[in-house]
C-alpha cells in the first residue's frame, strides 16, 4: 500500500489554518507519515500527517504557510514517517531545524535514515548511570554532581546567564581518569540569533565545532520547525552514541520555545487545553525528548542532556519548568538574586537538585565525605538564608549568636564556593577543600550530617586564609 | 470470519476509530492494522468502536483491518511472576530485550509467563477432593523467598479426579477437575481481567501495621496492612526515594512496584539495587519477592493507563494465595493524565483542569482494591493487599483534582513539603499536613512491645506543633529575645527534627530502623525534653543547656547499630544533666 501510495500528489486542499491543511478526499494515507508540500510559486515545504481518516488528512506544515494558494497547492503523501540521515560526517557540520545543511558544505554521506521519533528504550536495556562528570564548577560537582547519561536541565530566566554556564560545562566537562571529549550535540529552538553566534564561537574557539553536530532554528525561522528540530538532534545522537560508541552532550536550547510551538499547534488544532492552554500530553511529549537520554547495557556510548529552559516570569511552577521538573533527573536554577549580586554562576543551590548524584559520588568515585559534605553546606546555607530573612526584619544586631554565624558562613559561600571565574575549572578536590574551609565559620558541633569519622580526617587543621584571586 | 474483522476509519495518535465492530464489547483487546499493535476498546457507537493503541500508531491508515479477540485485556497468573519487569500490559520487557535489542520495537508478542520454564509442582489436594474456587491445590518454590500457591480459578468448583506431582511447565496440565460442567483440566496459569478485582470471600478490619522501617511512617503516620495511602509532592521532594524505601523494606510478603510514566533509569536502579540488596528479616534478596511494571514516561500513553490496574491484579492474586502484598504505584498523577489525554482525543467534556469527569470514581475504584479479607476456598485463610500511590502535583500545588480526589479514597495522606526537601530535610513529609487515620487501631500492637509509645508519640506531635507556632514568634523578633522554655521548645523540636525524623535512605544502618530503635530513641529524645523542662523551670538557663555538647548525641543516635551505644548517649547527657540540677542548687544554696 505504502508503494502505491507513495508519489501521489494531490492537487488543492480544503482548507488552510496556521499551520494546519486539511486535504479532501485522499486514500490510504498513514498517521505521523511525511507530506511534501509544492507551492504555487514551486517552492517546497514538509509536512506530517496529525489524523488520517477515510477520505481526509489533517497534515501540519513546516515553514511558512503564507502566500498558500488553496486551488494550486500540491501535496505529495511518502508514506514514511519522518526519517533523517545519520551518519559519523554530521561531525563539525551545521543545518537547518529540519537537518539540512545550511554551512554551505554539500549534503553529508549518510550510512542509514533513522525515524527521528526513535524508539523507546527498554527500561530494562538501561544501564544505571553512575560515572561523576566533574564540570569544574562547585555548585554543581558540589552539591548537585552532573552524572553521564543524565538528563539535567538548567532552569533560567531571561536575561540570566544560562548560554555561558551550558558553554562552560561543555568546555570542561570531563570524567575523571578519563581522556576522551565529549562529543557535542547542539540544538537551538527559537533562540536569538545572537545567542546562536555566542555558541558557535565558543565552540570554534575551544576547537570543540570539529566534534559537534549544530542544528539551528532560530527565532525567525519557522516556529513549527521547532517541534522536529530536537527530535532530529536526538536521532544524531544516539547514532553517535550507540552506533559510534561515543560519549555526547547534548545542549537543547530553548525548551520554552518548544513548548510554546507545541501548544500553537494544539489551540490550532482545537484541542482541550490543561494549564495555560498548553496541551493535556505536554508531559508526555517533553519524555518523548528528555527520556532520550542515558546509557545502554554492553554498549560504550552514552547521551548526556543538558536543556535550557527560560522560566515565564521567573516562576518555577509554570508547566514547562514544572512538567520538566517531573521527568529530567534533577535541575540547576539560576537565581536574578544571586545574579543581581555579582556572583557567577548564580546557582540556587536550595532550588536545584541532582537526582543522580548519590549513585555517582563517594568512595572510589569522587571523595568519601562527598556526600556529607554536599549535605551539610544545604543544610548550613538554608539555615543562614533563614538568619539573612530574619536580619531583614530586626536587624543584624538582633540575631542569636547562632544566626549569626549562619549568616555568615551563607555569605562566605556565595563569595567562595558558589562565585567563581567563566575559565575557572575547579577539580572535585578544590571543591571540597573550599567546603570544609567555609565549614569552618559555624562550630563543629553544627556539623550533624558529617559522619565524625570524617570530621576527623578532613576538618583543616589550621583555618587558611583564603587568598583572593 | 469476515464479521471478525473491523476497518479502521480514522487514527489520530494514540487513539483509534474502527466501524464494522457490531457485537464488541467495552473492554475488548483487538490487533489494530497490518502490524497488530495492541488495543482495548474504549467506547462503542452502533458498529464503530473507539480503540485506544497501547503502541505507536505512527504509519496505521484508514482502511487497514481490526482484529478481534473477543477477550478482556487479561493479566496471566502462574509462576515466574515475581521478579519479573513488565510493561503496562504485561509483556516481559527482559524478554523482549533478547529478542529485539534495546528499543521496544512495535507488535512483539510475547506471553507473560515464560512457556517453556519448568516448575516442580507438588499437590496439597488429592484424587476425590472437593475444592472450591480459591482453594489450594498445590505449591510451587517460585523464588526461595515465596512460595507459589496454585489455586483453583475463582468461581470454578467440582472434585479432584487427578492431580499429578512433578515438574511442569504452565501450559502442561497437572490434573483433573470434574465439575457440573465437565471433566476439565487444570493448569498452573489462569488468567484474569485487570480492570475487574478479584473476589474474596469478607473484607475485614485492619489490625496490624505495614512495618517500613522508616521512622516518619511507622511511628509517626502508620498504614496497617490492608490500607491505603496517597504520598502527593512536587518534583525534588523525594517521593520517589520515599516510594523505592517502603518497597525495598515493608514487611509484605510480595512487592508490586508500579512505575507508571516515570523516569526509566528510576526503573533501572531498581532493577539494579534490588537484586543486590537483601532483607532485613530473611536475609533474602529482595528481588526474590518483587514484581515490577514499567511503563516509562516515554512509552506508550495508553498501556501506562492499564499498567495501574495490572499492578493490582497481580498483587490480588498474592493475596489470594494468603499473602500480605504491597503495592506501590508511582505515579497515580500519570495515570490520570494518560486518562486526559485519551478523554481529550475522544473530546470528551472535561471537568477540572481538563481531566475527564470520571476521574475520582476511577481513583476509588483502585484505591478500594486495596484491603484485608478472608479469602475464596473451603479454609479460612487471610491475605491483605496494601495500596500507596505517589501522586505529583503540578506546582507542588495540592489542591489540583488529583491530589485532591485521591485524598477522598485513602486513609494515609503523606505530604512532602518543598521547604524541608531545600534544608535536605529527608523524607520530606511535613507533620502538619500528613496525617493516619489508623492511629488508634495500630495503637495496640505498639504499646504491646513499647508502652510507652503512644504517650510518647502524642508528646512529640503537641511539641511540634507548639515549636511551629513558636517558630513564627521568633521569625519576627529573633529567637535569643524568647523566653527560655520556649527556646527550649525550639531546641527539642530542632532534637526531634534531626535526631528522628530525618533518616537517611542511603546510609548502611539508618535506611531501615527497627521498631525497638523507634520507639527507643523516640522515648530518649522526649525524656531529655521533659527533664530539660524541669531545670528551665528551676532557672537553669537555655544557654547552659545548649552549652553542653553531649546533647549532639542526640541526633547521632539513628546511626548507631546496637541498643547499648544508644544507651551510652542518653547516659552521657543525662549525667550533664544532673550536674547541672546540683550546680543550681548550689547557687540557691
Amino acid at each position: 500500500m505504502t508503494l502505491e501510495t507513495a508519489g501521489l500528489h494531490y492537487i488543492g486542499v480544503r482548507e488552510v489554518k496556521g499551520s494546519l491543511m486539511v486535504i479532501e478526499n485522499v486514500s490510504g494515507v498513514g498517521y505521523d507519515e511525511v507530506v511534501e508540500v509544492v507551492m504555487a510559486d514551486g517552492s517546497k515545504r514538509s509536512g506530517r500527517v496529525l489524523e488520517a481518516a477515510k477520505d481526509y488528512a489533517i497534515v501540519q506544515i513546516f515553514g511558512e504557510t503564507e502566500g498558500l494558494d488553496t486551488q494550486k497547492v500540491s501535496v505529495r503523501f511518502t508514506g514514511t514517517a519522518m526519517t533523517t540521515p545519520v551518519s559519523i560526517e554530521l561531525l563539525g557540520r551545521m543545518f537547518n531545524g529540519l537537518g539540512e545543511p545550511i554551512d554551505g558544505g554539500p549534503k553529508p554521506m549518510f550510512e542509514d535514515k533513522r525515524d527521528i521519533n526513535g524508539a523507546p528504550l527498554n527500561p530494562s536495556a538501561r544501564e544505571y548511570p553512575n560515572d561523576f562528570i566533574q564540570t569544574g564548577i562547585s555548585a554543581i560537582d558540589g552539591m548537585n554532581s552532573l552524572i553521564r547519561g543524565q538528563k539535567l536541565p538548567i532552569f533560567s530566566g531571561a536575561g540570566l546567564p544560562h548560554n555561558k554556564l551550558a558553554v562552560q560545562i561543555a568546555r570542561q566537562a570531563t570524567v575523571l581518569g578519563e581522556e576522551e571529549e565529549f562529543a557535542l550535540v547542539f540544538a537551538a529552538m527559537g533562540i536569538k540569533n545572537e545567542e546562536a553566534r555566542f555558541f558557535i564561537k565558543e565552540f570554534e574557539d575551544t576547537g570543540a565545532l570539529e566534534r559537534s553536530v549544530v542544528y539551528l532554528n532560530l527565532a525567525n525561522d519557522p516556529t513549527i520547525e521547532r517541534i522536529i528540530t530536537p527530535r532530529i538532534a536526538l536521532t544524531a545522537a544516539e547514532y553517535l552514541a550507540f552506533d559510534q560508541n561515543m560519549h555526547v552532550l547534548v545542549i537543547l536550547t530553548d525548551m520554552t520555545n518548544y513548548a510554546e510551538a507545541l501548544r500553537e499547534i494544539s489551540a490550532a488544532r482545537e484541542e482541550v487545553p490543561s494549564r495555560k492552554g498548553y496541551p493535556g500530553y505536554l508531559y508526555t511529549d517533553l519524555a518523548t525528548i528528555y527520556e532520550r537520554a542515558g546509557r545502554v547495557k554492553g554498549k560504550k556510548g552514552s547521551i548526556t542532556q543538558m536543556p535550557i529552559l527560560t522560566m515565564p516570569d521567573d516562576d518555577i511552577t509554570h508547566p514547562i519548568p514544572d512538567l520538566s521538573g517531573y521527568i529530567t533527573e534533577g535541575q540547576i536554577v539560576l537565581s536574578r538574586e544571586l545574579d543581581a549580586k555579582g556572583i557567577y554562576p548564580p546557582i540556587n543551590v536550595l532550588d536545584s537538585l541532582s537526582r543522580l548524584m548519590q549513585k555517582g559520588i563517594g568512595k572510589g568515585k569522587t571523595r568519601e565525605d562527598h556526600k556529607n559534605v554536599s549535605d551539610q553546606l544545604y543544610l548550613a546555607y538554608s539555615e543562614g538564608v533563614k538568619s539573612r530573612d530574619l536580619a531583614r526584619i530586626i536587624g543584624e544586631k538582633g540575631l542569636s549568636e547562632r544566626e549569626r554565624y549562619f549568616l555568615e558562613f551563607a555569605n562566605q559561600f556565595e563569595k567562595k564556593f558558589l562565585n567563581q571565574g567563566f575559565y575557572e575549572n575547579r577539580t572535585i578536590e578544590r571543591t571540597l577543600e573550599i567546603a570544609w574551609e567555609i565549614l569552618t565559620v559555624i562550630p563543629k558541633s553544627e556539623l550533624i550530617r558529617i559522619k565524625e569519622e570524617y570530621i576527623e580526617k578532613y576538618y583543616p587543621r589550621e583555618v587558611r586564609v583564603e587568598e583572593e584571586r | 470470519m469476515s464479521e471478525e474483522i473491523g476497518i479502521i476509519d480514522k487514527v489520530s495518535g494514540p487513539v483509534v476509530w474502527a466501524s464494522k465492530m457490531a457485537g464488541a464489547e467495552i473492554g475488548e483487546v483487538v490487533h489494530v492494522g497490518e502490524g497488530k499493535f495492541i488495543g482495548e476498546i474504549i467506547r462503542l457507537a452502533k458498529d464503530t468502536a473507539v480503540i485506544q493503541v497501547y503502541e505507536s500508531t505512527s504509519g496505521v491508515k484508514p482502511g487497514e483491518p481490526v482484529y478481534r479477540t473477543k477477550k478482556p485485556l487479561r493479566a496471566e497468573l502462574g509462576p515466574g511472576l515475581i521478579s519479573s519487569v513488565y510493561d503496562g500490559i504485561q509483556r516481559p520487557l527482559e524478554v523482549i530485550r533478547e529478542k529485539t535489542g534495546y528499543t521496544i520495537t512495535r507488535g512483539v508478542s510475547i506471553p507473560a509467563l515464560l512457556r517453556d520454564k519448568k516448575w516442580f509442582f507438588t499437590p496439597t489436594v488429592k484424587e476425590g477432593d472437593k475444592v472450591l474456587g480459591g482453594d489450594i491445590l498445590g505449591v510451587v518454590e517460585e523464588t526461595s523467598l515465596v512460595q507459589h500457591f496454585i489455586l483453583l480459578p475463582p468461581f470454578m468448583k467440582g472434585e479432584i479426579k487427578e492431580i499429578n506431582e512433578g515438574e511442569f511447565t504452565v501450559k502442561d496440565p497437572i490434573g483433573v477437575i470434574q465439575t457440573k460442567e465437565g471433566r476439565k483440566n487444570l493448569y498452573m496459569k489462569q488468567e484474569w481481567p485487570v480492570r475487574i478485582p478479584r473476589p474474596v470471600k469478607e473484607r475485614l478490619r485492619l489490625v496490624e501495621p505495614l512495618l517500613t522501617g522508616q521512622r516518619i511512617i511507622d511511628t509517626v503516620f502508620p498504614i496497617p496492612k490492608g490500607g491505603t495511602a496517597a504520598i502527593p509532592g512536587g518534583f525534588g521532594t523525594g517521593k520517589t526515594v520515599m516510594l523505592h524505601q517502603i518497597a525495598k523494606w515493608a514487611d509484605a510478603k510480595v512487592i508490586i512496584y508500579i512505575g507508571c510514566g516515570e523516569r526509566g533509569n528510576e526503573m533501572t536502579d531498581v532493577l539494579k539495587e534490588f537484586p543486590e540488596l537483601t532483607d532485613p528479616k530473611t536475609g533474602e534478596k529482595l528481588i526474590k519477592r518483587t514484581i515490577l511494571i514499567a511503563n516509562t514516561s516515554n512509552m506508550p500513553v495508553a498501556a501506562r493507563e492499564a499498567s495501574i490496574y495490572m499492578g493490582v491484579t497481580l498483587g490480588e492474586y498474592y493475596r489470594d494465595q494468603g499473602y500480605d502484598v504491597a503495592v506501590v504505584a508511582d505515579s497515580t498523577s500519570r495515570w490520570a493524565e494518560a486518562l486526559r489525554e485519551i478523554s481529550g482525543r475522544l473530546e470528551e467534556m472535561p471537568a477540572e483542569r481538563g481531566y475527564p469527569a470520571y476521574l475520582p470514581t476511577r481513583l476509588a475504584e483502585f484505591y478500594e482494591r486495596a484491603g484485608r479479607a478472608i479469602l475464596l476456598g473451603s479454609q479460612q485463610r487471610l491475605g491483605s493487599v496494601t495500596i500507596m500511590g505517589a501522586v505529583s502535583p503540578p506546582g507542588g500545588d495540592f489542591s489540583e483534582p488529583v491530589t485532591q480526589h485521591t485524598k477522598r479514597f485513602i486513609s494515609v495522606f503523606w505530604a512532602l513539603d518543598k521547604d524541608l526537601a531545600f534544608r535536605r530535610h529527608f523524607p520530606a513529609i511535613n507533620w502538619i499536613t500528613s496525617y493516619s487515620q489508623y492511629v488508634e487501631i495500630l495503637k495496640d500492637w505498639w504499646v504491646k512491645q513499647f508502652p510507652n509509645w503512644y504517650r510518647d508519640r502524642e508528646e512529640m506531635l503537641s511539641l511540634l506543633t507548639e515549636a511551629s507556632r513558636v517558630e513564627e514568634i521568633a521569625k519576627i523578633i529573633g529567637e535569643s529575645a524568647l523566653p527560655d522554655d520556649q527556646q527550649l521548645t525550639l531546641l527539642a523540636a530542632y532534637l526531634i527534627k534531626e535526631g528522628f525524623l530525618t533518616q537517611n535512605a542511603f546510609s548502611e544502618v539508618d535506611s531501615y530502623c527497627f521498631p525497638w530503635k523507634q520507639s527507643k530513641m523516640l522515648s530518649i529524645i522526649m525524656e531529655f525534653y521533659r527533664e530539660a523542662k524541669k531545670l528551665i523551670s528551676k532557672g537553669v538557663s537555655i544557654d547552659d543547656l545548649r552549652g553542653l555538647r553531649e546533647i549532639m548525641g542526640l541526633v547521632r543516635m539513628k546511626e548507631k547499630k546496637t541498643s547499648e551505644e544508644i544507651d551510652e548517649i542518653w547516659r552521657k547527657i543525662k549525667d550533664k544533666l544532673e550536674q547541672l540540677a546540683k550546680k543550681e542548687v548550689e547557687v540557691i544554696l
